[in-house]
């Protein structure tokens, strides 16, 4: 019998779905999963109670792969997670895919799957299937994820469609802590060593507002594009106008100095570790408190309200008192001399 | 942070406001001549503070707004010869020539690299020998000394394969050609700060004296640019006209000796083309001869002369950086010209007149 | 066009500079202003210091802005 050797670089064979595969598999994923209830079968098989499944897919290939605060792995689970959780559901499990390209070490591949095991257990979910392929070099860049999660809707009606006029707005933590890490990790513009992706499941934070008695309309994480995006997605979505006050929304003064340097609003800058939460008025101070008393909620803020102005219109209340729009951003970050 | 955050203190921007409101004595036009200006105005909403018939306009001190479309053509051509590498500052990447973008080409599979200095595109050449790096060279005084510097590494240090196309213009022959056409009526001007800390307050003394137009030299916060609001509607209501420095703190009269220094021992002046406002002499630079071997107009001169010349497109840019168009003004404003779908550079521009005002409305 | 901020000069080494504003930091050029120390605030603008920040005139713009009207 041949003694399995241990990996230490991808190969296509790797991805072939023969012995190799197999041995790929066994080493890197089925060692970092823990007791996922691997049977061997192509389906993972889930109890779960008469309800509603909430269902979610994500691709990731942020690069760099490893950045301060987090990595790929960490990424592609609270990332699916945190998408179930906005429409009020229990991530129960989740399903990861890998496109590896060929030649990629495993000892990197090792850790993102390690670092995926540990996101999984803080999130309460299992990551209970897969796929592995391989490519060719140059046909991917390292390694691209795509997570699918399923989870159990615990309160129906939570969706970007209800936000009503009076609605709080409520964001769980301060902004742009991801967006500025992953691109000072990739792009050597500046030393920040205290800006580091705020990357994380927010398991807690929502599942302790739904036991709560509070009215939560929609929940929304603000990933790519920041909190502009996500608040004219909201805004458009219920046909409401929404109301920013720029003095109240919570900046780290690491990630503001790096925004005012290289000229990026940081409301358009990636949270991957935040939500947004429109909470019914008569409820704001019990939700925040809510998430104040939550690991990733301690700095949370009421930032705006939704109102009965312009349908799908976002306005920006500046630091000195003046109005004006907060539209999307166009294109990705750029950082500008002008 | 320090020196930014006093000058965004709120009751000292309302102040200055409550005095312009008192001192506007009628309708008046002030221009803004600096992109950054523009994104500044907008950003915090300054509009909304300007006494009624007080009107803030954009003027053509947006680098990336101004810079020709046959230069972007042609900065663009040299990405389709083998070995190139494109760099750029990040405010280009998506200016459109005449029918791509850096954006578009880099989709295309040319190798473009966005930097924050022109000395990390040097650097860029160091580590990839084997590449031809041509580095983009737009903006005012402000950043050409950077562009110079890297001109004098990379012939210290031999980086040959370095080479800049060089789009850089200056500024105050450009806004000698604007007041001289008589085409907008300017009460007053708005200078740029930054670019005044390399040519000194005096440069822009000839525009009082000439032109009899009231000048203030401002910063960038909304303290700093209402201050030079208000010196201008100050100096409307004497009815005099000079040049004030209102951004003391940073902006000496007289030149820094060592960029001019720097500046001109790497360029010489030259006739440019600036978008909207034709070709203005000497208000460009180019590399002298000494350092012909960075020169990428020369080093790419065969690619460049096969750049079909550009089809003029229904894109009112030009009037909008005369000052002599608002940019809701525009028929294709908000229509089929929008940041997603820019037509012209004034869209693209994060600090473009149109970007601007469609990004922060007037709300 | 013109994005530049102050930030503090923590160390020389000859033309270069380590400048750093709200626990940020990167390298500049100080070449363009021969006169600078450490500790002093400099605007940078595309890794160059254009400028020194000076800080009395600065409080004098303050206190004018603050108090007016606005003498030069």
């Amino acid at each position: 019998m041949t003694e399995t050797a241990v990996i230490e670089r991808v190969t296509l064979s790797h991805g072939a779905g023969g012995p190799a595969m197999t041995e790929l598999v066994r080493q890197v994923f089925l060692s970092a999963y823990g007791d996922c209830g691997e049977t061997g079968d192509d389906s993972a098989i889930l109890d779960v109670d008469s309800g509603r499944i909430a269902f979610t897919t994500d691709s990731f290939i942020v690069d760099p792969l490893f950045f301060p605060g987090g990595d790929i792995g960490r990424l592609s689970v609270a990332g699916t997670v945190n998408d179930l959780l906005t429409a009020a559901a229990r991530p129960v499990a989740v399903a990861a895919s890998f496109i590896i390209e060929e030649g990629f070490q495993i000892e990197p591949v090792k850790t993102i799957a390690s670092s995926m095991h540990e996101t999984a257990r803080e999130a309460g979910v299992r990551i209970m299937t897969g796929d592995t392929k391989v490519v060719p070099a140059g046909a991917a860049d390292k390694v691209f994820i795509t997570t699918t999660g399923v989870g159990v809707v615990l309160r129906d009606g939570v969706s970007g469609s209800n936000v009503s006029p009076g609605d709080r707005v409520i964001v769980t933590g301060s902004v742009g802590d991801h967006g500025a890490a992953v691109l000072l990790a990739r792009e050597n513009l500046l030393d920040a060593p205290q800006a580091r992706s705020d990357v994380a499941p927010l398991t807690e934070i929502v599942l302790s507002l739904i036991e709560s008695d509070c009215e939560i309309h929609a929940m929304r994480d603000p990933t790519r594009g920041g909190l502009a995006a996500a608040l004219n997605e909201i805004a458009r979505q219920s046909g409401v106008a929404i109301e920013i006050d720029e003095t109240s929304v919570p900046v780290t003064p690491e990630v503001r100095a790096v925004c005012e340097a290289l000229g990026l609003d940081v409301l358009q800058v990636a949270n991957e570790g935040k939500m947004l939460v429109f909470v019914a008025h008569r409820h704001w101070e019990q939700a925040l408190s809510v998430v104040r008393a939550s690991r990733y909620g301690t700095n949370a803020q009421v930032i705006g309200e939704a109102t009965s102005g312009p349908a799908g219109r976002v306005t920006l209340r500046t630091v000195i008192g003046t109005s004006r729009l907060l539209r999307p951003p166009v294109g990705e970050l750029l950082p500008r001399i002008c | 942070m320090r020196y930014s955050d006093e000058f965004r203190d709120r009751e000292a921007t309302l102040a200055i406001a409550r005095r312009i409101a008192s001192l506007a004595t009628g309708p008046a036009t002030i221009m803004e001549v600096c992109g950054t200006h523009t994104m500044s105005a907008a950003r915090f909403g300054l509009r909304a503070l300007m006494p009624e018939g007080v009107r803030l306009v954009s003027g053509p001190g947006c680098p990336v707004c101004v810079t020709a479309q046959p230069d972007i053509d042609s900065f663009l051509s040299i990405g389709d010869e083998p070995d190139t590498v494109l760099v750029s500052f990040g405010d280009m990447l998506r200016v459109p020539g005449s029918s791509d973008s850096l954006e578009g080409k880099r989709a295309g599979g040319a190798q473009v690299r966005v930097v924050y200095s022109p000395l990390d595109a040097v650097e860029i050449a160091q580590q990839t020998p084997e590449k031809r790096v041509v580095f983009f060279a737009v903006g005012f005084e402000t950043t050409i000394p950077a562009t110079a510097m890297a001109v004098l590494s990379a012939k210290r240090s031999g980086a040959r394969n370095f080479s800049v196309f060089c789009a850089h213009k200056t500024m105050p022959r450009a806004l000698r050609a604007l007041l001289e056409s008589g085409e907008v009526r300017v009460s007053g001007l708005l200078c740029p700060g930054h670019v005044s800390t390399i040519i000194g307050s005096a440069a822009y003394e000839f525009i009082p004296d000439e032109f009899g137009v009231p000048c203030a030299v401002a910063g960038f916060e909304p303290v700093d640019m209402m201050a030079g609001v208000e010196s201008i509607l100050r100096q409307l209501r004497e009815g005099a006209a000079r040049v004030d420095n209102a951004y003391s703190r940073a902006v000496p009269r007289e030149p820094n000796a060592r960029a001019m220094e720097i500046i001109y021992q790497v360029f010489s002046p030259c006739d440019a083309v600036w978008r909207g406002l034709g070709v203005i002499p000497k208000s460009g630079l180019s590399l002298r001869e000494t350092y012909a071997d960075f020169d990428a107009a020369i080093l790419f001169a065969q690619a460049i002369a096969r750049v079909p010349e550009a089809r003029p497109s229904a894109c009112r840019c030009g009037d909008v950086l005369r000052g002599v168009l608002a940019p809701e003004e525009c028929a294709l404003f908000g229509r089929t010209c929008a940041p997603e779908n820019p037509v012209g550079p004034c869209m693209v521009s994060s600090e473009g007149a149109c970007a601007a005002a469609y990004r922060y409305g007037g709300a | 066009m013109c994005l530049a901020i102050p930030m503090r000069i923590v160390e020389i080494d000859g033309p270069n500079a380590l400048v750093e504003v709200g626990g940020v930091s990167r390298k500049a050029r100080i070449d363009l202003l021969p006169e600078v120390s450490v500790g002093d605030y400099v605007l940078v603008h595309v890794g160059m210091a254009i400028a020194r920040v000076d800080a009395d005139e600065a409080e004098r713009t303050l206190s004018l802005l603050r108090e007016g009207p606005y003498e030069v």
